[in-house]
């Protein structure tokens, strides 16, 4: 993947994106909102990029990624992985639409809607905006509550009224509808196949330039998997994922496909809107904390002493605290702290995202002691390393050793810790989001979804679709974190790579 | 050995302290207590009258740290910080927000949390154990592979879903037992359920790490040793790898023991179980803050306790570690 990274199209692309979304705010008078999870978001973004780039040119850290590259599953959670991330991405881009050229008062100014929208809510626009009275369950064309209808002839009756939207476009849904899905279904896939031949021929034409070699041969060294790169398992993975994006595609905006909620709200746009609040919080609660875990933890092991015991010390304090005892009891004081102070935010989006922060602040606070301790007992070990030692007897500064000799050689460990601990924030959240101390209620998140539905199961017949959407968003999302991060582990962990 | 215990002790001193200090913060100074007197009073037309009255019933009238109107010690004594926070070292929680005897409530609620949570955790270690053995006897085969594949997928499912789906299956579909409530009589009725889910659930995890366990105690010289001389390999497995494996293994039960106590939030709630986690829940749910700063306070005492006790653990099982 050498000859990637050093494309220009890497460098092109970031200004490309950056021009097309500043001449789109300029052309629709929108103005661009950014959240604070957004501005970390970012910030992780580009430090990851730089990580990557620093990585790339190491020996010493490229062997490790190597092997992750050529570990199957790894590889295919990964593509499940970053098109789970590519969604969270177009969700953080926010912006507020100018209102309606009637709506605006007299003076230059432009006035926005108060609703902050992301790049996604724009793609999905029908699936945004299609309200249905109450529940309905996936695919159906009526609704899932009897209501009095009046019929054309000014009889009334107690019946299922057909949706608004669902299956609005039928005439006959008893008969039709098994056969337009058919239909839609068959023209989604081949859309999915479109697009997954397109990013495969991409493939196949970046080995061509770089090995200057013909494509057929290329096609081959793709296929056969003579390239070390499991090319068959990840081509796989996402012909899956490129046949149930074109299904979406043309079914979503048609059908409820998930069903709808107690508001009549899409199941399907509630889970896509989740994944973003999941990412969020899977990553910016390790590395809020991150900065203050890597430097403590090296500084308790290498310093030692009055050091090591006030470090100690305040990482047992804070460990002694049941996590979510801590977790409630923080989320309640800002939600006090919030009711209080209520014109500290302009929008509701801005309310739930402040909230969103500080619970991934407080995640992170109840996370990082496990990782202090295990950097701690690893600087320890090195502090009586040879070389750390030859720099001590040279006089360089403690500082500087830190920094130049103990903390690239635990990075592997804070790297493990990272990808580990995802998964169990993502769970997390839904249990925390139950015990009425997640994310804002207003927030899309499968803890939500979770929690709303299951209030439905009492109900005959039951209302199972919004659990099996989180179930299944959540599912998938976890086991690609779990299975990748295995991956991970088993590359950088040097107990394990001996093996 | 019992200066030990006693110098361990006189260290969770100044850790309780910092965590009451931490507590304390949140609770008092982060928000004033007008601040949660208006947010349980309703947050608009909300009389000074009424905020008053509600802080004095709760005794949060008074000052923060330091009485200057009082005399003497009673300078210091009648604060929120000696009368809501020192008075947590007593064990003496005082009186909920609601007005009810947290203690009384503690000691009653305890009861059917161990029941639920002992039998849990029992027959969860049974099953993991077994689990891990017999993936650890196939190592290196496809049922090892396969089977650390179905424990991460396993894991990766929401405890929640565990809990729904089976509520949904055995009680709504088979109708075997009640899906939720309590009662102390026959509690064995509703028991079930719970932790027959709570040991699947914690299946995927449990088994991969004790196989973790046992594969990294395979590899050591006495095993080599034993397979040398002939043993067969199952011999090796339950006479010597499991008698050794049980020191992590104990050792890691031995911490979350006090816990125990504490129950499991979101089982307890959603199966209508009377103990301290759905207490807890509902004091979160409720906002009252006088429990949740109790079950804080308790959370963290259990938890030294658990440090002690480990380390005392060790060397009951490994008379090779003494403690200085």
């Amino acid at each position: 993947m050498k000859f990637l990274s050093r494309h220009p199209i890497f460098i092109l692309l970031p200004i490309l994106l950056i021009v097309v979304w500043a001449g789109g705010l300029y052309l629709s008078g929108a103005k661009a909102v950014f959240l604070w999870t957004d501005v970390l978001v970012y910030i992780l973004v580009l430090s990851i990029s730089l990580f990557a780039i620093s990585s790339a040119n190491k020996e010493h850290l490229r062997d490790p990624w190597r092997q992750v590259v050529r570990h199957k599953l790894g590889m295919a959670s990964l593509v499940v992985l970053l098109i789970y991330v590519l969604i969270g991405l177009l969700d953080s881009v926010h912006f507020r639409l100018a209102l309606d050229a009637d709506k605006q008062t007299a003076n230059q100014e432009i006035n926005h809607e108060s609703e902050v929208l992301s790049v996604l809510d724009i793609l999905v626009t029908p699936i945004r905006v299609q309200y249905e009275k109450t529940y309905s369950a996936p695919f159906a064309s009526h609704l899932y509550a009897k209501e009095t209808v009046e019929h054309s002839d000014g009889t009334r009756a107690r019946e299922f009224p057909r949706l608004e939207f669902g299956g609005a476009h039928l005439q006959d849904p008893d008969k039709e509808k098994f056969g337009d899905i058919a239909v839609k279904s068959f023209t989604g896939l081949m859309i999915g196949l479109v697009i997954w031949s397109a990013i495969t021929l991409v493939i196949i034409l970046g080995y061509c330039r770089h090995y200057r070699s013909s494509f057929s041969e290329n096609l081959n060294l793709v296929f056969s998997e003579s390239s070390g790169i499991p090319w068959r398992v990840i081509l796989g993975t996402l012909l899956v994922m490129c046949f149930l994006m074109g299904l979406a595609i043309t079914l979503a905006p048609n059908y409820h496909i998930l069903g709808t909620d107690k508001v009549g709200q899409d199941v399907f746009f509630q889970s896509l809107k989740s994944i973003r609040t999941g990412l969020v919080i899977g990553t910016l609660s390790t590395l809020i904390m991150l900065p203050f875990a890597v430097m403590l933890g090296i500084m308790a092991g290498y310093f030692k002493g009055w050091v090591d015991d006030v470090i100690q010390y305040l990482y047992t304090t804070l460990n002694s605290i049941p996590g979510v005892l801590l977790i409630a009891a923080a989320v309640l004081m800002i939600q006090v702290y919030m009711a209080n102070n209520p014109e500290m935010f302009e929008t509701d989006a801005e309310r739930a995202d402040a909230r969103l922060f500080f619970l991934c602040v407080i995640l992170g606070i109840t996370s990082w002691t496990g990782l202090c301790r295990l950097l701690r007992g690893e600087a320890l070990k090195l502090s009586a390393v040879d070389y750390v030692q030859a720099s001590q007897a040279f006089g360089v500064s403690g500082f500087k050793i830190l920094w130049r000799h103990i903390q690239p050689n635990v990075m592997h460990i804070v790297l493990i810790a990272i990808v580990l601990d995802f998964s169990g924030l993502v769970l997390a959240e839904a249990v925390l989001s139950y015990v009425g101390v997640g994310v804002d209620p207003t927030m899309h998140s499968w803890g939500n979804l979770i929690n709303g539905a299951r209030l439905e199961m009492a109900r005959e017949p039951i209302v199972w679709w919004s659990l099996l959407a989180a179930f299944i968003f959540m599912f998938a999302l976890v086991l690609a974190a779990n299975l990748f991060s295995d991956a991970v582990r088993d590359a950088f962990d040097p107990r394990l790579r001996k093996q | 050995m019992l200066s030990y215990i006693v110098r361990r002790s006189l260290y969770a001193i100044p850790i309780l302290i910092g965590v009451n200090l931490i507590t304390f913060i949140l609770f008092f100074v982060v928000n004033t207590p007008d601040d949660m007197a208006r947010m349980h009073l309703g947050m608009k037309r909300v009389t000074p009258e009424a905020v008053e009255q509600w802080k004095q019933e709760r005794g949060y009238d008074r000052p923060l740290v330091i009485n200057s109107a009082a005399d003497g010690s009673d300078k210091f004594t009648e604060t929120i910080f000696f009368q809501n926070t020192v008075k947590l070292f007593a064990f003496d929680f005082g009186r909920s927000d609601a007005g009810r005897d947290i203690s009384f409530d503690i000691t009653e609620r305890m009861w059917p949390s161990l029941m639920l949570a002992v039998p849990s955790l029992i027959i969860g270690l049974l099953v993991n154990i077994t689990f891990a053995l017999l993936v650890a006897f196939f190592r290196a085969s496809y049922i090892d592979v396969w089977g650390v594949i179905l424990c991460v997928v396993l894991m990766s499912i929401s405890g929640m879903f565990y809990i729904i789906g089976g509520q949904f299956l055995l009680g709504k579909v088979l109708h075997l037992v009640p899906i939720s409530g309590f009662d102390m009589q026959n509690a064995f009725k509703f028991l079930v359920i719970p932790v027959i889910i709570g040991v699947i659930s914690g299946i995927g995890s449990g088994t991969r790490w004790y196989r973790t366990i046992f594969l990294e105690e395979m590899e050591k010289d006495y095993v080599r040793t034993a397979r040398a001389k002939g043993l067969p390999e199952t011999l090796v497995l339950f006479k010597h790898i499991l008698k050794n494996a049980m020191i992590p293994i104990l050792t890691g039960v031995v911490v979350v023991l006090p816990l125990l106590f504490m129950g499991s939030l979101i089982t307890e709630s959603f199966f209508g179980i009377p103990g301290l986690g759905s207490y807890t829940i509902d004091a979160i749910n409720s906002q009252d803050f006088a429990i949740v700063r109790s079950m804080v306070f308790l959370g963290s005492v259990l938890y030294i306790v658990g440090l002690i006790l480990t380390d005392i653990s060790y060397t009951m099982v490994d008379p090779r570690i003494r403690l200085q």
